[in-house]
């Protein structure tokens, strides 16, 4: 089940690349899941649209939903994000370390 | 929280040590922990592999599994004495996964004369393409508590 999941997984940092689909992940992961009706409330954006975006945070493994009724409920889905933040912790450590190389290398 | 890593450092040293530390493959081999097949030539890829870097004990164990490990970069500039760059596979380097048909990401140095030295600017960027999750989770492939990813979430949207 996860290796498929992951298998099917897009790039997190593309689907995060635009400002509506991370006003998204922002309201559920303070508010907690919530339909589509309240999601669009007080906002521009169409509920066709934000469907669209919610299916690309879904490919991404960002976001999730449950049926409840006729109702989808959407929630965040936040290993996924958790997992991009350390991997680029990582990278960020590694050349931090390469820095105090090079530091020892250039400097008197 | 963002998807490009920058890194601003001033080093107590020329402008001009330090662009030939990093823009020889000989040098930067030597504080990297790497060594390469040719010297850096913009528009041309160059194989190196990991070795142990002589400066950091500490660094060089956790390199020495890794030692031997091929990487392919493309040099995208050598602009004398200011800016170098490449593309390549970010690491962590994980020997299961076969790199050659990921996308890259791009690695940026560039230096500028400060007073008492040289500022380094290093930028690593184009992590959009590639699915860090997934190699994230192929690493460690665990999980954190809410309250801990709800933080993070709100650092990202900062």
């Amino acid at each position: 089940m996860r290796a498929q999941q992951v298998a099917r997984a897009a790039p997190v940092f593309a689907a995060l690349g635009d400002e509506t689909r991370l006003g998204i992940v922002a309201k559920l992961s303070t508010q907690g899941p919530q339909s589509i009706a309240r999601l669009t409330e007080g906002t521009d954006v169409t509920r066709q649209s934000i469907t669209k975006h919610l299916e690309l945070l879904a490919d991404a493994g960002l976001v999730t939903s449950t049926r409840e009724g006729r109702e989808r409920i959407w929630s965040v889905e936040p290993q996924r994000l958790g997992d991009a933040q350390r991997y680029l912790d990582q990278i960020s450590q590694q050349w931090d370390r390469a820095i105090e190389r090079l530091r020892l290398l250039v400097e008197d | 929280m963002s998807d490009v890593i920058e890194k601003v450092v001033v080093l107590k040293a020329p402008l001009i040590k330090v662009w030939n530390a990093i823009s020889d493959a000989t040098q930067l081999g030597a504080w990297f922990g790497a060594e390469f097949d040719a010297p850096f030539e913009a528009g041309k890829p160059v194989k190196g592999r990991i070795v142990p870097t002589r400066m950091d004990p500490e660094i060089a164990k956790f390199q020495e599994p890794h030692r031997g490990m091929e990487m392919t970069w493309e040099i995208v500039a050598i602009e004398k004495p200011t800016r170098f760059a490449y593309r390549w596979h970010p690491g962590p380097v994980d020997a299961t996964i076969d790199y050659s048909k990921e996308p890259t990401t791009l690695v940026e140095f560039r230096l500028e004369e400060v007073p008492g030295g040289t500022k380094l600017t290093i930028t690593e960027s184009g992590f959009e393409r590639i699915d860090v999750a997934r190699r994230a989770a192929v690493k460690h492939g665990n999980s954190e508590g809410w309250a801990a990813q709800t933080r993070l979430i709100a650092k990202y949207v900062e």
